[in-house]
């Protein structure tokens, strides 16, 4: 049974140093260093070559999208892009190398000393970026025979190498250190940041759940005015919530050892998603020892300046500064904001709005009512099967006064449900509201006449009684008159 | 007396995954230790100011541009490997490392 501290006692005792490595794989046509396709979802070894198996005589060439995708990650992340650069073998046996080696950077990484700022609670953090390098990612294993389909137990291992060559970036931060309490806030700053800058430069969907963004947390624990402790390295961490919780569980376990005198193992550890905690990962009866050599097949590179300022110029305005101007553009507070940020919500916002849209009603819409329908079935707000145009269009007709907030909600499960955009659905379903005067006249009519008492005190003066009148109104009516209307009538007639 | 010890070649071994016998190790740091002594004869070459040469061409910027080429048909990528299963290679359990 693992002993773990309250988060507040690990705090008041230790101070938290976070360093963060990240791995995002590119979404390029073709392999890092061979022309197979990355298409997803491919049969098993249906996208592989003499390159990617390393076969005798085959020669590897350098993707040079890859190398400009990285390149323009490195110059979004504020770092210097190096005048010479090589390959290098990281030697090691494992199945899901076919090549029993891994073509990466070792010395000379493509992009160096970077930074990125994030803000927690009003507070700006510097994460500082040591290194931006390429190299390839590895093979899909499937361990058959054991009970659970995890590795132990399994009785063998099956590879398919189509995974095997994409190119891969990885991201290092230096350590950092003054996060405090805020550590865990920080780190799933840090890697919100990260990805969305990456989705801005369109090179990567960067999307944690399905692996094309991998982030590696490392925390370390030091009393005040100590020197910094021994880290541990967490895996398995599969979505910026879980950088965060990871962050928080390691907190809490090390000092837990730490205040009973025991050390800190310098280990792998997997961060277990349904749980929340982690557990010790491989082993290593021995010290790494990758023997990185240059790599002879592939040529040295030497970008230029004037291949480093076009790739400068062509980036696009950078998310933060893109988030304060949209912030500006819609008339939002900064606790808006943020909630738009946090359901991941901009891009949606701002098509619906292009799509004609006025601010406040597409905010409206895509915090309120679709966030609750995303939150229920636990779906990302990008996966409802409603488009910003169909919201565009059901904003439209709540203005043009043809829905009310109630008949459109009750579109909005037609279009989710598959019945077509908001006009076709409130066609099919008959939802409109009730524009015609005569019938409204006679469902108020109806209404006074059955709540003569209501009637009175409005007549004497009390039109704050009206909404029982209109209420009995929008009940006859099924919902479907407007309720401005209603009451206007009411009014009138009582007057 | 050999420089290079039996438990560095018992090393060496392990991380190229071979399987040496004790025998072997002894005759191995041999000869590895007439290789090492002959490599040190180039130590004694002046190379201040010469830059290390990864690459015997004076190649720069060598990259392809990002379009898809025919693959190998399967069958002739999973020929290379000694055991088969749906599709995929078939290799031993893996051991050391939990997913």
């Amino acid at each position: 049974m693992t002993k773990l501290n309250t988060y507040e006692a690990a705090l008041a005792a230790y101070e938290p140093v976070l360093g963060l490595e990240t791995h995002i794989e590119l979404d390029t046509a073709t392999k890092m260093f061979c022309g197979c396709a990355t298409t997803f979802g491919a049969e098993p070894n249906a996208q592989v070559c003499p390159v990617c198996l390393a076969l005798p005589g085959a020669l590897p060439v350098a993707n040079k999208a890859a190398v400009e995708a990285t390149m323009k990650i490195g110059l979004a992340l504020n770092c210097r892009i190096a005048e010479w650069t090589r390959f290098a073998r990281k030697n090691y046996f494992y199945p899901d190398m076919p090549k029993n080696f891994q073509t990466s950077q070792y010395e000379e990484p493509l992009c160096e000393d970077g930074y990125v700022d994030v803000v927690v609670d009003g507070e700006s953090y510097r994460v500082e970026i040591e290194r931006v390098h390429l190299e390839e990612d590895t093979g899909k294993t499937l361990h058959v025979g054991g009970a659970t389909g995890r590795i132990h137990g399994a009785t063998e291992s099956l590879v398919d190498y189509n995974r095997a060559g994409i190119p891969l970036v990885e991201i290092v931060t230096k350590p950092v250190p003054g996060t405090g309490a805020l550590a865990p806030e920080v780190a799933r700053a840090y890697a919100t940041e990260l990805r969305d800058i990456v989705r801005s430069l369109g090179v990567s969907d960067v999307r944690m759940e399905q692996g094309s963004m991998r982030c590696d947390v490392n925390v370390s624990l030091n009393r005040p005015g100590d020197e910094w402790g021994t880290r541990t390295e967490t895996k398995n961490v599969n979505s910026l919530r879980s950088v965060e919780r990871a962050v928080r569980y390691e907190i809490r376990r090390q000092s837990a050892l730490l205040d009973s005198g025991d050390k800190i193992l310098q280990e792998t550890r997997h961060f277990h998603e349904t749980t929340g905690e982690t557990s010790p990962g491989r082993s290593k009866e021995e010290a790494t020892d990758y023997r990185y050599f240059p790599e002879p097949d592939l040529a040295v590179m030497e970008p230029s300046k004037e291949w480093v300022e076009a790739l400068r110029a062509s980036l696009p305005e950078p998310p933060r500064k893109r988030r304060e101007r949209l912030q500006a553009d819609w008339g939002l507070g900064d606790k808006e904001m943020q909630s738009v940020v946090n359901a991941d919500a901009v891009e949606l916002i701002e098509a619906t709005i292009a799509a004609g849209a006025g601010a406040s009603g597409a905010v409206k819409w895509w915090l309120g009512e679709l966030s609750r329908r995303a939150n229920e079935t636990g779906a990302e707000l990008g996966a409802l099967a409603i488009t910003p145009a169909q919201v565009a269009e059901l904003q439209g007709m709540v203005e043009d006064g043809r829905l009310n907030d109630k008949l459109a909600r009750q579109v909005i499960d037609g279009v989710l449900a598959g019945e077509g955009g908001p006009a076709e659905v409130a066609a099919a379903r008959g939802l409109e509201v009730v524009s015609d005067t005569g019938a409204l006249e006679a469902a108020v009519d109806e209404a006074i006449a059955a709540n003569p008492a209501v009637a009175e005190k409005i007549r004497g003066g009390k039109h704050a009684a009206a909404g029982a009148l209109i209420g009995a109104v929008m009940k006859a009516t099924k919902g479907q008159a407007d309720a401005g209307t209603v009451r206007q009538i009411i009014l009138d007639k009582l007057s | 007396m050999s420089t290079i010890s039996r438990e560095e070649v018992a090393h060496l071994a392990r991380l190229a995954r071979l399987e040496v016998t004790d025998d072997e190790l002894d005759a191995f740091a041999g000869q590895l230790d007439v290789i090492l002594e002959s490599m040190k004869t180039l130590g004694e070459v002046d190379t201040d100011g010469v830059q290390p040469t990864s690459h015997a061409v004076p190649l720069v910027n060598v990259f392809r541009e990002d379009r898809p080429q025919p693959s190998l048909p399967r069958d002739a990528v999973l020929a290379g490997g000694p055991d088969t299963a749906e599709d995929r290679f078939r290799v031993p359990r893996i051991l050391d490392e939990e997913a």
